[in-house]
């Protein structure tokens, strides 16, 4: 034996100490699966939840995540004592647990349930103390129930620590502690990007995405509707996970059949429209380098990290790509060419999309996602919802023979399907720029620079004389410390792709959970990175049926009028949910216009404009009778810099004016009375 | 117009001490028991706009700064009143009746341990659980005022010496 690898004692087996952070890792290597519940390898170490308790001999028992390996220590990971333990801490949670199993969203997949079975719990011998919380279900992505939470706090740390968001802390302490967004409000009221991924690693049914299923099945059941589904890439390389397939086996084929079986209509890829993203934004790109507009140009199809740019650095909304994220350009495509492709009312088309992620269910209700009265995108069901909604039908979705997207929008090219995957929407684009720019071939398809889990990925790509310098990352904190960097102007690039969760859509808030997030990223980035090469063309402007989708209903290329209108969209300052706000005329409601003007507190001006807009407005407003239309406020913001300009929202739309002097302030004032008449309307 | 003008320029005339409070501290993170802390000594309560203002001057989550307001009993989170009554419940008090003193006290400003501050933002009545001066127990605080061997009569009358001197000075 190597006298230079230090040894410990598990269970009486001598083990040598590698790089392991505590003695959990090191159990666990050696093939025993020590329960947690607080415990995830990618976050901090909290100790909380006391379940994997170790008899150090000579010490005591201790936590093992808690505890480093040192040479020579040794252990036991079970005794009388520690069976006893774990058995208690189990059965006191299920004392205030909401114990309504079979009802619950996570039911067989639970950490709690699956505990007590393994530890042999067959009563609780302690008294119900269950608190009847409310359940949190306004948000359109996530809904909380605080009486199957066990105060783990994955979510806390993975909300703070890997999004940077923190929507949800801590509050209260002792018996009354519980998990909460600030002042207790919902989720949809503060900051939650709705990425999902507190969903992602909460042990038991605490936070679980919200459900569309029964509205999906009655409008298949209803036979006056044509429900059409189109199938984002990455839930093809997880959904077999459900089905006891392995990870990263792509399942479309079986899922377009499982998808006609319960009777949608037509099923089609996302790849597609997201070919059609690379169109647009590819293209916005190449007008951005040449005719030297706004940059860096950041991607605009996570609608987590759009939120979560919209909130906390708004003064970058320019340099967020126009282009709409592939569910809702397939959900323009569908209501602008499939009434007349199928024969349809309008009416009677029900769109749904199919998608890794929670955050669609959010971006697919907004209302500038709204035509001619209706949302482009009816309902959005997440890989695990049309899962169940597979399973509820009795389909063993493992032994189905593989049908074909319908088309034409089934036909994708590989830089369509690898969206799915972290680097894959850059590596798509650059498939699509590079080519354009330089007017000749691409010699190889492939940019292995933007692939991998690294959290920064940087390149610089020759591209017909230039440099384009690119990067790509993942995970909301990651995405901070780069805009942080070009702020400081620590970091140059020009084009940067963004996605929330870590590794990309493949490990989205939708997907089937999983014990292992790293290992699930890869295998299921490989899946798409596969089936990028069996794919029968790999970049986005090979797709012909693109082309001809432009030709019949937009305009004919990219960048066309129509394109614009249904193809682009525009973004919202949010970062006034961080003020302190005073109501200074109307009252607060529904349908009421907001016009709020941000007040700086800390660097004041000192003519006072802001204050002076604001009583202007609120003059206006009086004048015009239009007290039950409209709330005005003021905003005060204690940022310690402050550039001179007024800062004003009607509604969605946020605007910045340089007021100086007399002229000035009075066409500010005219532009926003005009956009509060058009509002009021 | 003036109207407007006036309550813009009294809400930033409010927030400057806060913001001497912040500025004070650094705008520091770690300082944040001790923000809220002069905070409230200030504003006599932590208001969910304060907290916000707070949380967004330090640059942390309204959550986070949420969760300590929270955690700690010395936090308010709604207006006190103006006098405000710290009644000791630790043992000793306890068991020397401090539960008398609280029951009439709640009979008399007509308040309950859920809505422990009068309508007229006039009276606070808290329990602590202890005050350190167990021998002289039980013991209630009025304000910065100690009120050793305290018995029910004896601090009803308090009550009312405060709401006749109130009314003298009408």
């Amino acid at each position: 034996m190597n006298n230079t690898t230090a040894t410990m004692t598990i269970n009486g087996l001598k083990v040598a100490i590698g790089n392991e952070r505590n003695l959990l890792e090191l159990i666990r290597k050696i093939g025993i699966d020590m329960p947690t519940f607080c415990y995830h390898s990618e976050l901090s170490i909290y100790g909380a939840c006391r379940l994997c308790l170790v008899e150090v001999e000579k010490r005591g028992i201790m936590a093992a995540c808690s505890t480093k390996p040192e040479a020579g220590m040794v252990i036991h990971t079970d005794s009388k004592d520690l069976r006893m333990m774990r058995k208690i801490n189990v059965e006191l949670l299920l004392a205030n647990h909401s114990r309504e199993c079979p009802s619950c969203m996570r039911s067989a997949n639970c950490t709690l349930q699956s505990l007590a079975r393994r530890l042999g719990v067959t009563e609780v011998r302690y008294k119900q103390t269950q608190k009847n919380a409310p359940i949190d279900k306004a948000s359109p992505s996530l809904e909380r129930d605080p009486n199957k939470c066990v105060l783990c706090g994955d979510c806390v740390r993975v909300c703070t620590e890997v999004q940077s968001v923190g929507a949800i802390d801590f509050a209260f302490r002792g018996a009354n502690a519980r998990v909460a967004p600030a002042f207790d409000k919902n989720l949809n009221e503060v900051e939650c990007v709705n990425c999902g991924q507190c969903a992602a690693v909460c042990p038991t049914g605490a936070i679980v995405p919200k459900q569309q299923r029964e509205q999906v099945w009655s409008q298949i059941h209803d036979k006056s509707k044509t429900v059409v589904a189109s199938i984002a890439p990455a839930v093809r390389v997880a959904l077999g996970e459900m089905f006891g397939l392995k990870g990263g086996e792509n399942v479309a084929g079986k899922l377009v059949t499982a998808l006609k079986l319960m009777g949608f209509a037509e099923v089609y890829d996302t790849s597609f429209t997201a070919d059609m993203t690379i169109f647009e934004e590819a293209t916005e790109l190449i007008d951005r380098i040449t005719n030297k507009k706004t940059m860096p140009m950041f991607t605009s199809c996570c609608p987590a990290w759009v939120k979560f740019a919209e909130t906390y650095f708004p003064e970058f909304i320019p340099n967020i790509s126009s282009t709409r994220s592939p569910q809702q350009i397939y959900g323009a495509v569908a209501r602008e060419t499939l009434p007349g492709k199928l024969g349809v009312n309008p009416e009677n088309l029900v769109v749904v999309s199919i998608m890794p992620c929670t955050a669609k269910k959010f971006e697919a209700q907004l209302p500038k996602f709204k035509h001619d009265g209706r949302q482009d995108i009816d309902y959005v069901l997440t890989t695990v919802e049309v899962s169940q909604m597979i399973s509820s039908m009795g389909i063993r979705l493992d032994e189905l023979p593989i049908s074909a997207f319908d088309m034409p929008y089934g036909f994708a090219t590989g830089g369509g399907v690898i969206f799915g995957t972290t680097g894959g929407v850059m590596e798509a684009a650059l498939r699509y720029a590079v080519e354009k720019i330089e007017q000749k071939p691409l010699a190889s398809v492939d940019f292995a620079e933007v692939r991998g889990g690294t959290p920064r990925k940087e390149a610089e790509i020759e591209v017909g004389g230039t440099k384009l310098r690119v990067a790509v990352v993942h995970g909301l904190g990651n995405a901070r410390k780069l805009v942080d960097d070009i702020k400081a102007g620590k970091a140059q690039y020009d084009f940067i792709e963004v996605m929330a969760c870590p590794g990309g859509c493949v490990c989205g808030g939708g997907q089937p959970i999983t014990q292992n997030p790293e290992l699930a990223r890869q295998i299921r980035a490989a899946g798409l990175y596969n089936a990028d090469k069996t794919q029968q063309l790999q970049k986005p402007q090979d797709n012909h049926l693109v082309v001809r989708c432009y030709e019949e209903a937009f305009g004919g290329c990219p960048g066309s009028h129509k394109a614009h209108e249904r193809l682009h969209t525009h973004y919202q300052d949010r970062a006034q949910l961080f003020d302190a706000q005073e109501i200074m005329l109307g009252m607060p409601g529904e349908g009421k216009v907001d016009v709020v003007v941000t007040v700086h507190t800390v660097k004041q001006d000192g003519e006072n404009k802001e204050a002076a807009l604001l009583s202007q407005l609120v003059a206006y407003a009086k004048q015009q009778n239009l007290r039950d239309k409209v709330v005005i406020a003021a905003s005060f913001n204690p940022a310690r810099t402050n550039d001179g300009k007024v800062c004003v929202a009607v509604g969605d739309n946020v605007a910045e004016y340089q007021i100086d002097g007399d002229v000035a302030a009075s066409a500010a004032l005219k532009e926003l009375t005009g956009l509060i008449d058009a509002a009021v309307k | 117009m003036l109207e407007t003008m006036e309550k813009t320029s009294a809400m930033k005339d409010y927030l400057v001490e806060v913001n001497r409070i912040l500025e004070k501290n650094n705008y520091s993170e770690s300082r944040l028991i001790p923000i809220l802390q002069e905070v409230q000594e200030v504003y006599k309560y932590l208001s969910k706009d304060m907290i916000t203002y707070v949380a967004s001057s330090l640059g942390v989550p309204p959550s986070r700064v949420y969760g300590v307001a929270t955690f700690y009993a010395h936090f308010a989170l709604k207006p006190k009143g103006k006098h405000v009554f710290r009644l000791c419940d630790g043992t000793a008090c306890h068991v020397k009746k401090s539960h008398g003193i609280l029951e009439a006290l709640y009979k008399r400003l007509n308040l309950s341990a859920e809505k422990n501050t009068s309508d007229d933002l006039k009276f606070t009545v808290e329990t602590v659980s202890c005050l350190g001066a167990c021998g002289l127990a039980p013991v209630v605080l009025l304000n910065d005022e100690v009120h050793g061997q305290a018995t029910p009569e004896q601090i009803i009358a308090l009550i009312d010496k405060i709401e006749a001197a109130e009314k003298e000075n009408k």
